[in-house]
């Protein structure tokens, strides 16, 4: 109890500091690395395509291009909606977290859409290890956007349920665990982007 | 200090913007052979990495907290370790393959020097 009223306010400055943020932290680096493993795998069977279509032939890079600007800028509003939980704003954190999951929601769409048009032109998992790879690699960041997004909603119906008092301090904590994840989920799409992507359609 | 922290958001975003950009249009047209044009993105994608952990996620307020500097930092180790170990591993095992398109090529390099 009295290690709570000796707590210093929760600040964007100070956060790293916080027991929880450090834990969530860590969290984060081991998920890093379970991507690792995905990327690996891939970059091993990028090349064995079983007689069937590689990247070059399969991806739209365009498509992704625009797959990669939403995902880029709600990352950025994502960290509007941050500074103004930090400040208090509830308005404006509410308008920044729904373009953040709007966009989000984009995002996956695009992503869902390119996965069943690739399963129903017959380049499922099924085809080839490349395939396999790439679905199991790509496939894992979507998960990852999906309980970001769910997380995203649960977030934004309680700033919305609370209005007219103020922003609790455990819900501008959980909002600045929700935005440093949603980065790190903004980190791992440029390796996707470059690696499968660019460089797999070179 | 909130103006602070707007203005590096801002400045990531159009850092992040101008750094996607870029890789994309190298990407699409070929002036560049495919070894160059994978270094060249590569390039850009890890500059883009340092843009975002210090423009997005403001690693250097990590400074007062070591630990989190110290689980990034393992990290980074576990990750390099993995993904450039099993590259090198595999390519390996190619060569060891006598046969394959990659091991003759490989071979070929090898026997030039």
């Amino acid at each position: 109890m009295s290690q709570k009223e000796h707590a210093p306010t929760l600040t964007v400055e100070n956060s790293f500091q916080d027991k929880t943020v450090f834990g969530f932290w860590v969290y984060l680096m081991t998920d890093l690395v379970l991507f690792a493993t995905l990327f690996a795998t891939y970059g091993v069977l990028r090349h064995s395509t079983a007689g069937g279509p590689d990247g070059h032939e399969l991806f739209s890079l365009p498509y992704v291009l625009i797959e990669t600007l939403a995902l880029l800028t709600s990352s950025f509003t994502s960290g509007l909606g941050l500074l103004a939980a930090h400040a208090g704003r509830r308005r404006q954190v509410i308008i920044w977290f729904s373009i953040t999951f709007l966009l989000g929601g984009l995002f996956l769409g695009l992503e869902l859409s390119e996965f069943a048009k690739l399963a129903h032109e017959g380049h499922s998992w099924r085809q080839s290890a490349f395939l396999s790879a790439f679905f199991t690699l790509v496939g894992t960041h979507g998960a990852h956007i999906t309980c970001g997004l769910l997380w995203m909603a649960v977030l934004l119906a309680r700033t919305i349920r609370f209005r007219g008092t103020a922003l609790s301090a455990k819900l501008v904590k959980q909002l600045t665990l929700l935005s440093l994840f949603w980065h790190m989920l903004d980190v791992v799409w440029i390796f996707i982007f470059t690696i499968v992507y660019l460089i797999g359609a070179a | 200090m909130k103006h602070r922290l707007l203005t590096s958001y801002i400045v990531g975003f159009i850092l992040s913007l101008a750094l996607t950009g870029e890789a994309y249009l190298l990407a699409v047209d070929h002036t560049f052979h495919l070894m160059q044009l994978i270094v060249i993105l590569l390039l850009l994608a890890v500059a883009q990495l340092f843009v975002q952990l210090f423009f997005f996620l403001h690693l250097d307020r990590a400074i007062k907290a070591p630990w989190n500097i110290v689980a990034f930092l393992f990290m980074v180790i576990t990750v390099l370790t993995v993904v450039l170990g099993s590259l090198w591993i595999m390519q390996h095992l190619d060569y060891s393959h006598a046969g394959s398109e990659q091991s003759s090529e490989y071979l070929h390099r090898n026997e030039d020097l």
